[in-house]
């Protein structure tokens, strides 16, 4: 790991393909300026991508990277986490990646509390197959396979990381570039697994969850007397519908993650040459 | 033909059967004799019957037999679902005393041994060991010493405590003693010992130990009949070197957290069953496509669907070869007796490594819970050798790096097989993708380019075709007319029916075939004999379909799959192109 990695060093020779003006951009900016700042290195980081116009990101980053199945990235990031704890893990994935189809593997990463970092580009619709509802779009939100819109409550992101024992829960804005890359920063820091979800508002096919809204709805907590480390206070601001936070939610600060809870700290890449020492004794149990 | 004893003991599920009959299988391992165990079971908690049936002889045993010499039956209906298998003078070992048996009739011509099991038990120390007190019992019928039963009581409960062991120990002998004292019978079962050293193991262990020999560090799995042993195995003996089990969400996890950790650098594995396998298909096609070093192991049982889910079947084979959307190189292999699936596991990660891709280990269900004896020497660890194929350091970077100094993780080579760069490798930082991609692992819709990645990965299968040794296992007259193929964990039936039929003067020469993909050519050892029969544990015959199409006239094929259709003018090229080639051979 070397200090003056800069964030652009984070950065593929290859051009994004998002739409002009996509959120995606500013939330991409952010993780790679969060883990230059964190002291990481494209040689010493994972990128987990899922599918979707998110999953595109680890095309646009430079670093170790898998473009996966659409809905497991953060499987694979557990896998890649646990088999060598000195790699950063970062997984980015969007609203249907990691709510809809991924769902339930995102409830069981926040359990594991594996040590590594999950960034929704959350933007309330499918943009990549052309503007179908998402799991975060509004119950009315009309598009052309809910013409009258979903008439489902949208999924809660944010209560799910946290009834399921979620240690870092917080939820930033791409367009707010400092704040979204200090949110991000703080979840890499965050020993366990650290949850950000992002608003990264699609341009093209999202006209009413748009920067405008965003910015006029959007409520700093630091801006507030919220205490992140008040799990009773997270649940109240969580649920309240009627508003739209950013910053950290909650954060566990005895977290304890998956890795030092099971005693692993070796790299499982290296192996001997021939059965491990002791394999012999593994025969001899069978006597 | 071994001079055997078949044993069983049999009740509900719940009864303790399992562990009973283990102990027993235990004590007849270390007075030297060999083993081989079969399973009766429901896959209810409780309720319905079950039973463990132990053949036993000095020589080895390979398979099961119709036959039951002596039965412990705790319930009525394990007489009844065993009357076949029974025959006259079969000793019935039961508790009389028991509500449920007082009404029991031994069937006519067989030995009823009416034992007081709870009785005998309370009076050693509690209730729970009647169980053991059917063993003595059985001790005593078969003349068998009964210091055997102590070793293996010994094994089974050293870690409860000496007073726990003594009361077990006191418990088999109120039972031998109680038979000897009550009946007077002249039984004709004499168990000789030797001074042989056996282990006895079954299947899922054997793939678990194969793993840790062969240095897998991590494995992800999810609870499924008949694969969770080998789960259950690793837990806690892979963290002895290291390692670590992760019991998944869902088996869509499973094989994703495995990945992950073959992406990380780790010997990596997952094992399952055919629902289960039905799951990790979504992601077969990105384990090859990325070139992931990973074993998925199907130990497989009775489908479709939930299917019969205690019974046997060798029905994942297509499943295994075809399946996953569009066209996915894979290794396919198929160990054939316990020890082969040791043998096999630290093949398939071998092969793995050496050729970046998917390696399906297939066992099935008769192997995986069945316990069986060896020699210890069958397991040799010094043999095990690790070969992780082509990983490069970062001092090796610089020779696969393209003009602008980007490693190149699917680098088109003569053999097909690229570098391979663990992550934290200095220089090497790359992405991997289920798209279709170019040498720097970057999607790519070219039509050239997709057309040398197609090719290049193909021909790894191609290189490991020349490269490795596919070898058949041979048994009976080399020389027979009659040809018999199988695969999988029928071998050791097979082997001992070759000795039926031998003593009928029928000579049979039989291949046993553990590997499915690549596999060895047999169109010449099928045109040599006269007769072929292909042996499989499925309905349709699966193996015996990729034999046929082995050994078919091929046909001639236009194939293209660089992402266009095929157009007109180009197929009549194509075909104009193909039949002239036919002209200038004829």
């Amino acid at each position: 790991m070397s200090s003056d990695v800069r964030f652009t060093d984070f950065k593929s020779d290859k051009q994004p393909t998002w739409c002009p003006g996509c959120g995606d951009f500013g939330t991409m900016n952010g993780m790679m300026k969060a883990l230059a700042e964190t002291g990481n290195s494209p040689d010493d980081t994972f990128v987990v991508a899922g599918i979707g116009c998110s999953g595109k990101i680890g095309t646009f980053m430079h670093s170790y990277a898998l473009h996966g199945v659409h809905g497991r990235a953060l499987p694979v990031g557990t896998g890649v986490k646990l088999a060598n704890p000195d790699l950063e893990v970062m997984v980015a994935g969007g609203d249907g990646d990691g709510y809809s189809i991924g769902a339930g593997h995102f409830i069981h990463a926040v359990r594991r509390n594996v040590d590594m970092t999950y960034v929704v580009m959350d933007n309330r619709i499918y943009g990549l197959t052309k503007g179908q509802a998402s799991p975060t779009s509004r119950e009315d939100f009309e598009t052309s396979t809910t013409p009258e819109g979903p008439k489902q409550p949208p999924v809660n992101p944010l209560a799910l990381a946290l009834s399921a024992g979620g240690s870092f829960i917080a939820q930033s804005f791409s367009t707010d570039a400092q704040r979204h890359t200090e949110i991000v920063k703080q979840a890499i820091e965050h020993d366990g697994f650290g949850f950000v979800n992002v608003f990264s508002p699609c341009v093209t096919f999202n006209d009413v969850d748009t920067y405008d809204y965003f910015r006029d709805s959007i409520v700093d907590l630091d801006e507030t007397d919220h205490d992140p480390t008040d799990r009773d206070a997270a649940k109240d601001k969580i649920l309240d519908a009627d508003k739209e936070y950013q910053g950290i939610l909650y954060q566990n600060e005895q977290s304890v993650p998956y890795s030092e809870l099971h005693g692993l700290d070796s790299n499982m890449s290296e192996i001997p040459d021939g059965a491990p020492d002791g394999a012999t004794d593994l025969v001899r149990e069978f006597y | 033909m071994p001079d055997d004893l078949n044993w069983a003991i049999g009740g509900e599920a719940g009864d303790g059967i399992d562990s009973t009959g283990k102990i027993f299988a235990q004590a007849l391992s270390r007075a030297g004799r060999h083993v081989f165990t079969s399973k009766d079971f429901a896959s209810r908690i409780r309720g319905g019957y079950t039973a463990y049936k132990i053949r036993s002889s000095t020589d080895r045993v390979e398979s099961v037999v119709d036959r039951l010499d002596i039965l412990v039956a705790l319930t009525e209906r394990t007489i009844d679902e065993n009357l076949d298998e029974l025959h006259e003078g079969s000793v019935i070992i039961y508790d009389g005393e028991r509500t449920e048996m007082q009404d029991v009739e031994v069937p006519e011509g067989m030995i009823g041994l009416d034992v007081p099991l709870q009785r005998l038990a309370e009076e050693a120390g509690g209730a729970i060991m009647q169980n053991i007190v059917a063993l003595g019992a059985a001790c005593e019928v078969t003349n068998f010493p009964i210091e055997n039963l102590d070793s293996a009581l010994e094994k089974k409960f050293g870690s409860k405590g000496e007073s726990i062991v003594d009361n077990n120990k006191e418990a088999a002998r109120k039972g031998q003693e109680f038979v000897a004292d009550e009946y007077d019978h002249e039984f004709d079962y004499d168990l000789d010992t030797t001074d042989n050293d056996y282990v006895l193991l079954n299947g899922d262990e054997a793939i678990g130990m194969g793993a840790i020999a062969a240095g897998c560090r991590f494995y992800a799995g999810y609870p499924i009949t008949p694969a969770t042993d080998v789960m259950e195995y690793l837990t806690g003996r892979i963290n002895q070197f290291g390692g670590e089990v992760v019991q998944a969400e869902d088996e869509l996890s499973a094989i994703n957290m495995a990945l992950g950790a073959a992406r990380a650098g780790a010997r990596s594995m997952t094992a399952t069953s055919g629902p289960g396998i039905d799951l990790m298909t979504e992601t077969f096609g990105l384990v090859a496509q990325s070139e992931t070093p990973l074993v998925i192991c199907d130990v497989m049982r009775s489908g479709p669907s939930t299917g019969m889910p205690t019974k046997q079947e060798q029905g994942d084979l297509n499943m295994a070869l075809y399946g996953g959307h569009g066209e996915i190189p894979r290794f396919v292999v198929a160990p054939t007796n316990i020890a082969e699936c040791f043998h096999k596991t630290v093949e398939a990660f071998n092969l793995a490594e050496k050729y970046q891709t998917p390696v399906f280990l297939i066992a099935d269900l008769s192997m995986a819970v069945t316990e069986q004896t060896f020699e210890p020497d069958e397991f040799d660890m010094d043999a095990v050798e690790i070969d992780r194929g082509k990983v490069v350091d970062e001092d090796e970077i610089e020779a696969w790096t393209d003009e602008q100094d980007r490693f190149q993780p699917h680098f088109s080579t003569a053999d097909g097989i690229s570098p391979r760069a663990f992550p934290g490798t200095d220089g090497a930082a790359h992405m991997s993708t289920g798209l279709e991609h170019n040498s720097l692992g970057r999607r790519t819709e070219d039509t050239d380019v997709r057309v040398e990645q197609v090719d290049k990965r193909n021909r790894k299968v191609e290189t490991a075709r020349e490269r490795e040794d596919w070898d058949v296992r041979e048994f009976g007259d080399p020389d027979a007319d009659n040809l018999v193929i199988s695969w999988g964990s029928n071998e050791g039936a097979l082997r001992e029916a070759l000795e039926f039929l031998d003593e009928e003067d029928i000579d049979v020469r039989f291949i046993s075939v553990p590997y499915i993909f690549p596999r060895p050519d047999l169109t010449e050892d099928i045109e040599a004999a006269d007769e072929v029969i292909v042996v499989e544990c499925n309905e349709t015959g699966q193996f015996a379909d990729v034999l046929e199409h082995d050994a078919l006239t091929r046909l001639k094929r236009v194939n293209k799959y660089n992402g266009v259709r095929f157009k007109a003018d180009e197929l009549a090229d194509e075909i104009r192109a193909k039949l002239s080639a036919e002209e200038v051979t004829a």
